[in-house]
């Protein structure tokens, strides 16, 4: 499968060989090899001139240089939201670069083909084959699944700028649009124009707001009406620079009765100062349409004393516009020093439906304070939400959801399952559930537990011949599994190989 | 083999003496019984033997051939080649049972600095065992002993047993909870992996199970001691008359 990707991939200077290889010899946080490109950077701050700089910089046109200067000056008059269970240093906005890309991308693009995009791809070297794997894994229906036919078109986002967008003719073929934000912009701007800002208005939160003033890049998808996109749509993300903010900003819309699976995978190198990520992804799903979205976020999480990390302020929003439309979302948080994340579900449409699964993984000084919205609007509306936290070492783990059912969403459903694990007794878990229902005919169920990492199941694993690591990350994966096995495969392997390196001496 | 001297073992957190002096030898290739009233220690003899948490050896020592148990983690010993099919099998949510065995397999190979299986190879070898101990396909990715029935769940520990082909296996009661049939199953599993270099000590109550695993020896445990030692008839002896008689010639 890594062979297919690699053979069509075509994508620019900064990613090679050797970045692969680095990948694979890594210690405890695997991706925290640092690229040595060369960099071109705008002036560090933010203010006018940058928005209009880096507007210029994705030869924009004149609306959306407009857009953006009118959501910063929104933001100006904003402040930083405190509300979260999250401690960390007061951010300095002028610290950081708002613009970074490689020098080389001035440069035509040339053609790489030793690059798998997917460095992730853990199960490759395991060396064994997919199918096996899933079997083992026990993933549904992957007796039937023929491994070889599944594709994955890939976008990479390296630093500020999309360096390459992997079976584009493919897509174009079947009437999908896959490329780059900068590119719809100039491309397509008759849907942007429409649908960006949507779902996650300018104006509707400090990290939103400060997005859409300076977002450099990011994904824009489109599927037009009936159409099942061939194959899984990925981005996937990198901060490589030194203090530089990412502001990636990710557009896509199902058009009626259309279906696609999106995979969105982050990585960071080890920086000891904190780097600022603040992304916006909108998803306008119309009549009858399916939209799957799956994130493995494997940001940099600080070293064990809590030094450097990601910043993690991101606004994913969903909105379910038409009848009977429906989006899942499923993240496995493992990265990032600090998580502020709450992908949610507008449900506007008549039986439409949200789903949510999380695992959200903190060790050491982690933060991470992440959940979702499901806002039901619209008469016989479903939302099920499956919250799996673990928290080891110092860190704290708080699970932050509401849900909302408004006067017309008669007749509506939600159903929520929110489970702690606890590894170790200086970490903490927390449960603030939200929920309104302004009607009498719907019904919220919510389920919580909190447990410790059972001593009898570790030492039966040990017992077994696992050391103790090897012991909490098998346990700890069946905790998660109905998360994990709402993952394509794909990303099912590699999040269970992640569970495990990000539990790493959080025993012992 | 196995060699226990004098062992003395008493809760971590309790002032409790449960074992008090346990002496056994069990050579190369021989089966050994234990028996013995409910609460005279067997279950904890299993545990402290392969590493668990919450006992603390006062006195005495353990080998598995040249290994001194006592200073080894649980997963040194069991990559040394012992093996404990517990009393009561733990159930691990969500992690499926072909998972377990595999990885159990793997870390195993790993520590003794063998090669890892691939997963056709692994496949295909558990397959044919499972088929033996009539465990179904269905059973094997089921989240490990969740949900399975008593006799499931012995066999299930029979089968891991297979596959890791430890040196020294321990059957704390894999017997009580079995049907006749699955009783014949476990003792023909238990059979094929008889071999000179390998070891059982089978905890049970029954002769029953000793009817199909024939012992070399037979111990009777009484209130943290092997009472006494015999031959296969000190079973049979047990099964008609009960522990009274044996008890009394102690005191
Ligand atoms: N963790 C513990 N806390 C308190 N008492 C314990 C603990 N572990 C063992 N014991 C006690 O030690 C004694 C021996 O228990 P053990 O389970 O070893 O007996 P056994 O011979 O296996 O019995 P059975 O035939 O019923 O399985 C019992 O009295 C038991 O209650
Ligand atoms: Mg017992």
């Amino acid at each position: 499968m890594a062979v297919e990707i690699s053979d069509e991939i075509e994508v620019r200077e900064g990613v090679d060989r050797e970045t692969v290889e680095t990948v694979q010899n890594m210690g405890s946080y695997k991706y925290g090899w640092d690229t040595e490109i060369e960099m071109e950077y705008a002036p560090k701050g933010v203010n006018e001139d940058i928005v209009r700089l880096i507007s210029a910089k994705n030869e924009e046109p004149e609306w959306m240089t407009e857009w953006r200067l009118q959501a910063f000056r929104r933001w100006q008059t904003m402040t930083e939201p405190k509300w979260a269970m999250l401690n960390y240093p007061e951010i300095d906005y002028q610290d950081q670069y708002y613009y970074a890309r490689p020098k080389s991308m001035e440069v035509k693009p040339k053609s790489l083909d030793e690059v798998d995009p997917k460095l992730l791809a853990t199960y490759e070297k395991l060396g064994i084959p997919l199918k096996e794997q899933m079997l083992l894994a026990g993933v549904e229906g992957a007796d039937e699944t023929p491994a070889e036919a599944r594709k994955v078109a890939v976008d990479a986002v390296f630093d500020s700028v999309s360096v390459g967008t992997t079976f584009k003719d493919e897509l174009a073929k079947a009437g999908v649009i896959f490329c780059s934000i900068s590119e719809a912009i100039r491309e397509h701007p008759e849907l942007v124009k429409k649908y960006l800002g949507s779902v996650v208005p300018q104006s509707d939160n400090f990290f939103a707001t400060l997005n859409s003033a300076v977002f450099s890049d990011g994904s824009f998808v489109y599927i037009p009406p009936g159409t099942r996109c061939p194959m899984e749509l990925s981005t996937y993300f990198r901060i490589n620079a030194e203090n530089t903010g990412q502001f990636e900003r990710t557009l896509i819309i199902a058009d009626k009765g259309s279906y696609v699976s999106y995979l969105e995978g982050c990585t960071a190198p080890k920086r000891d100062v904190a780097q600022l990520h603040a992304a916006v992804v909108e998803i306008v799903i119309l009549e009858d349409a399916e939209v799957k979205y799956s994130t493995v976020q494997n940001w940099f999480p600080g070293d064990e004393e809590g030094k450097g990390g990601i910043y993690n302020f991101v606004t994913k929003r969903a909105d379910c516009r038409e009848a009977r439309a429906k989006v899942m979302w499923t993240q496995v948080e493992t990265g990032s020093a600090i998580t502020w994340k709450y992908p949610s579900c507008i449900l506007r449409g008549e039986e439409s439906q949200g789903e949510f699964y999380s695992i959200a993984i903190a060790n050491n000084m982690q933060q991470a304070d992440t959940g979702t919205k499901m806002i039901h609007l619209g008469k016989n509306t479903r939302s099920r939400i499956v919250s799996k936290g673990i928290s080891a070492g110092k860190a704290q783990n708080t699970y932050r959801g509401l849900v909302s059912m408004h006067p017309k969403a008669t007749n509506s459903r939600n159903y929520t399952q929110c489970d702690s694990l606890l590894i170790g007794d200086q970490c903490g878990a927390h449960t603030v559930p939200y929920i309104e229902v302004k009607n009498t005919s719907s019904r919220v169920e919510h389920e919580a537990t909190t447990s410790k990492v059972d001593d009898d199941q570790l030492f039966y694993c040990r017992a077994r011949g696992m050391d103790e690591e090897e012991a909490v990350a098998l346990v700890v994966n069946g905790f998660c599994r109905e998360v994990l096995q709402a993952l394509p495969m794909e990303f099912a392997m590699e999040a269970q190989s992640l569970v495990a390196i990000s539990l790493e001496g959080s025993v012992g | 083999m196995l060699n226990i001297k004098n062992l003395h073992v008493k809760l971590e957190d309790e002032d409790k003496q449960i074992l008090k002096g346990v002496d056994l030898t069990v050579p190369a290739g021989e089966v050994h019984a234990i028996m013995g009233p409910n609460g005279s220690g067997k279950s904890t003899l299993s545990y402290v033997l392969s590493g668990r948490d919450g006992y603390e050896v006062t006195e005495g020592e353990a080998s598995l051939y040249d290994h001194d148990l006592l200073d080894m983690e649980p997963e040194e010993r069991a990559a040394a080649g012992l093996f404990l099919a517990f009393q009561y099998p733990v159930e691990i949510p969500g992690v499926g049972n072909l998972t377990f065995l595999r990885t159990a397999v793997n870390a195993q190979r790993k520590a003794r600095g063998e090669e890892e299986l691939s997963s056709g190879e692994f496949l295909k070898v558990v397959r044919e065992k499972a088929k033996a101990l009539q465990i179904d396909a269905e059973m094997l990715k089921r989240p490990v002993n969740v949900g399975f029935s008593g006799g499931e769940k012995k066999r299930n520990e029979i089968l891991q047993m297979a596959m890791l082909e430890p040196k020294m296996c321990i059957l704390d009661e894999t017997d009580s909870g079995l049907d006749v049939d699955a009783m014949r199953l476990v003792a023909e599993g238990v059979n094929a992996l008889r071999s000179p270099e390998r070891s059982f000590l089978v905890i049970t109550h029954y002769q029953r199970l000793l009817n199909h695993i024939k012992p070399d020896v037979v111990h009777i445990m009484s209130n943290g001691r092997i009472i006494k030692t015999g031959g296969p008839e000190l079973a049979l002896e047990v099964e008609k008359n009960g522990y009274g008689d044996l008890l009394a010639e102690v005191g």
